[in-house]
């Protein structure tokens, strides 16, 4: 698609369906900030299977994560309009919603049952029509986390999957609050490392 | 957590991007991000990372019908409540020593609603563009400091629920805490705007400020 083509389509949003494809992230998602709700269904149907599957893995229960996953979308629906592609990619800026309404709903949930919400059976694989390369990155990711020293690993999913602040980490673990913000720094810098030399 | 040193607040950029920071130090760190570029600089690396574990989960099906009811949740939504998108985020805090300010003038206003309400559980919201929501069974009340109105302006708090928009308080500049006079519960939406003096009964301007309670 030539250049100024590419504009046009651009500025009139999502005219045919079966374009989408050809779409980079960031052209949807300024055709959802435009009010394209099909734009909206297709940024979904990019990011909703792992929206979905991170919601789940911290909420643990099937309606708390739709409904995290569902107002996510719905917030990105909202301000789309006011998203900055130079601060973040596309999925960073969505799957950072989708972390942070999860976390928020866990801990509004475990706040009003007064006890931590029953550990859900983990999968031992992905679903069989699984993407295959949403399979490759779920096993680099895997293999990187593995790789990490333990207590780093350690801080990291707690906080990302379980969704514990860096207090609550801190209780559990029974070590100072600096050596949680530690770990979780480290954490992150070498898992850029590791990401960086399996890609 | 109500003063923080500066050295200490540069320590929160992981935590911060792991989602590990209750809600008053999210809202005092986010607060310094406004005053920060290498902050958020270093917020965004970091979330760029971060957000490499949520393609480690195990991946569950999501029900067939999800993407459908977001579609038709997003399709209802009057346009009142999505005309009011952040577009001037940093129109209220423009110097470190207003954000000090702030901050200071915020922790007075939670020290007092602290000790108002001990009876329910108290939440800090966060808002977008600045300022929060501290949230007491169904009752919100605003905190935030805000330059002067132009003559003849307001600034009109809205309660969004079920798509209606619903005026909420009106206030003026300066730091403030404004108890707003519409309940909010989960789903609600909190929005303030810069009006004609007086107040209109549905939001004309670009929201300031915004939060989902």
């Amino acid at each position: 698609m030539s250049d100024l083509a590419m504009g046009l389509s651009s500025a009139v949003g999502l005219e045919r369906p079966d374009d989408s494809g050809k779409r980079s992230d960031e052209q949807i998602l300024e055709a959802v900030g435009r009010g394209n709700d099909d734009a909206l269904g297709v940024l979904y149907d990019r990011f909703g299977r792992v929206a979905y599957g991170l919601a789940y893995r911290i909420l643990r229960d099937q309606s708390l994560a739709e409904d995290a996953v569902q107002e996510a979308f719905l917030a990105v629906w909202r301000s789309a309009d006011a998203y900055k592609r130079e601060r973040a990619k596309p999925s960073t800026w969505i799957l950072t919603v989708v972390h942070r309404r999860s976390v928020d709903l866990v801990r509004r949930e475990e706040r009003r049952r007064g006890e931590p919400l029953e550990a859900a059976p983990e999968p031992t694989s992905g679903p069989a029509d699984e993407d295959a390369s949403l399979r490759d990155q779920r096993v680099a990711v895997q293999a990187a986390l593995s790789e990490l020293p333990g207590d780093q690993r350690q801080a990291l999913e707690l906080a990302y999957y379980g969704g514990l602040t860096q207090s609550q980490l801190a209780e559990r673990l029974g070590v100072p609050l600096g050596t949680i913000k530690s770990r979780m720094f480290a954490g992150l810098g070498r898992l850029r490392e590791l990401l960086a030399t399996e890609v | 957590m109500t003063l923080m040193a500066e050295f200490e607040i540069h320590e929160l950029a992981a935590p911060y991007a792991l989602d590990a920071l209750d809600s008053e130090d999210r809202w005092t760190y986010e607060r310094h991000l406004d005053t920060c570029d290498l902050c958020r600089e270093e917020v965004a690396a970091l979330r760029e990372i971060a957000t490499n574990l949520a393609y480690g989960v195990e991946g569950k099906e999501p029900p067939a019908d999800l993407r459908a009811r977001i579609v038709a949740a997003a399709r209802e939504e009057p346009r009142s409540a999505t005309v009011l998108p952040m577009r001037q985020r940093r129109w209220m805090l423009p110097a470190t020593a207003a954000a000090a300010a702030a901050a200071a003038c915020a922790a007075v206003g939670l020290g007092l609603w602290a000790n108002t309400l001990r009876d329910a559980p108290t939440r800090v919201v966060a808002m977008e563009g600045g300022g929060s929501l501290i949230v007491s069974g169904n009752q919100a009340t605003l905190v935030a400091c805000v330059k002067a109105p132009p003559a003849g302006k307001t600034y009109e708090a809205w309660v969004i629920e079920n798509g209606v928009t619903r005026p909420a308080a009106l206030f003026a500049g300066g730091c403030q805490h404004v108890v707003l006079d519409k309940p909010v519960q989960s789903g609600t939406s909190v929005a303030v705007t810069l009006e004609a003096a007086g107040g209109v009964e549905a939001p004309t301007g670009v929201a300031l400020m915004s939060a989902d309670v």
